[in-house]
């Protein structure tokens, strides 16, 4: 679901740390040194990276516009290749009947069978193409705020990593706890008493 | 500041207790809301509210769903101990309508539906678009922040255990 989809999900961000200027050289920069490479034709069987968002699948950070009004906007691809079990088993049972025929023996070793599985695997993975995910970033920077459209587990973990890696600053995500401690502007002593919180009942 | 994971799980209930409180505001105390939001013309509980409640090791999840569902079941699991723990709204202004689902343990938005915008044609559209998106998107989460604000500001608050929760209480078993 991305940002202009008729439906969004979003996930709210602190940031947590500065960027030297030139901030939109620099942050162009790092976004194209962890741009999405292609793995179609390859056999990794995931990749994860930034790319445009008007051109997610072309990611050209010199093209595209980065900026929009106060706002970076860009967008998390995550492209994974997923291989049916069946599929699997199917090629394993075929490379093993071939190679117990080769060699004359009733049975292969455990570590046989995990080289013809690691083969199997490769050979399927260089075939088929990984499907890819995109995810929208808003980012305002002056405001430290990130909003990530996406609401699930691993693509906000995907994010998490990739985003420290790149600027070397810190997202801290905004869940009940986080907005009270950190935007609601309550006092020490206020966030000493939230600290010491426990859970209300409201039945009798 | 403590680690996000520990801290994430520990407070949990803050977010339920916060969803809890917020059907309680919009069944008794429609002000707080306007006060949030003086566009607002209503605001109230969309298509979709889930309350959990835990006996000893047992979960129970109540869901109410429906357009227009009469929500006595939500009550009565109240009365049972149980806290609102998703809930989905709907708020208009004069001309303009959102809904979205809020999630306590995150307060993270989903199914956010904003109202519509002219349509993107061309490439010179998507500007526009962005920052249109952008700026309904952020009316409901300065909202949203605004009234857990009010929340936490009265949570940590002697008025909490004196006031509010008694209040509450005598809603639920009205």
């Amino acid at each position: 679901m991305g940002l202009l989809s008729s439906s969004v999900s979003i996930t709210r961000y602190k940031v947590h740390g500065k960027i030297d200027a030139p901030l939109i050289q620099n942050i162009t920069e790092a976004l194209k040194k962890y741009s999405i490479n292609e793995i179609d034709n390859d056999p990794s069987d995931k990749i994860v990276g930034w790319t445009s968002f008007e051109n997610p699948f072309q990611p050209d950070f010199e093209v595209s516009s980065l900026v929009i009004g106060t706002h970076f906007v860009f967008s998390l691809r995550t492209d994974k290749k997923t291989i049916p079990a069946k599929v699997i088993q199917k090629h394993c049972a075929i490379e093993t009947a071939k190679r117990l025929k080769e060699c004359g023996r009733d049975f292969l070793s455990k570590n046989e069978k995990k080289m013809i599985k690691d083969h199997v695997m490769n050979v399927l993975y260089l075939r088929i193409p990984a499907t890819p995910n995109i995810y929208d970033i808003v980012w305002n920077y002056e405001d430290k705020k990130l909003w990530f459209f996406s609401n699930l587990k691993r693509a906000n973990e995907e994010l998490e990593t990739l985003f420290v890696k790149s600027f070397n600053i810190v997202l801290i995500r905004l869940f009940p706890f986080s907005i009270a401690d950190l935007e609601s502007g309550l006092s020490d002593t206020e966030r000493d008493i939230l600290s010491q919180l426990s859970h209300t009942t409201f039945s009798k | 500041m403590q680690d996000i994971a520990v801290s994430y799980d520990k407070y949990k209930f803050l977010g339920n207790e916060f969803l809890t409180w917020l059907w309680f505001v919009l069944d008794n105390k429609q002000n707080i809301i306007y006060d949030a939001d003086n566009d607002l013309q209503s605001f109230e509980i969309g298509n979709r509210i889930v309350l959990e409640n835990k006996v000893e090791k047992r979960t129970e999840i109540i869901t109410i769903k429906g357009d227009d569902a009469g929500l006595e079941e939500g009550l009565l699991s109240l009365q049972k101990g149980a806290v609102v723990v998703e809930i989905n709204l709907s708020c208009k202004t004069e001309n303009q309508k959102w809904q979205f689902t809020l999630k306590g343990e995150s307060l993270s938005l989903s199914s956010l539906k904003v109202p519509a915008k002219n349509i993107v044609e061309t490439k010179e559209d998507i500007e526009g678009a962005v920052l249109d998106k952008i700026y309904l998107c952020e009316k409901m989460i300065v909202l949203v922040d605004k009234l857990f604000q009010r929340f936490i500001k009265l949570r940590i608050s002697n008025q909490w255990i004196k006031n509010i929760v008694p209040e509450i209480k005598k809603w639920v078993y009205a």
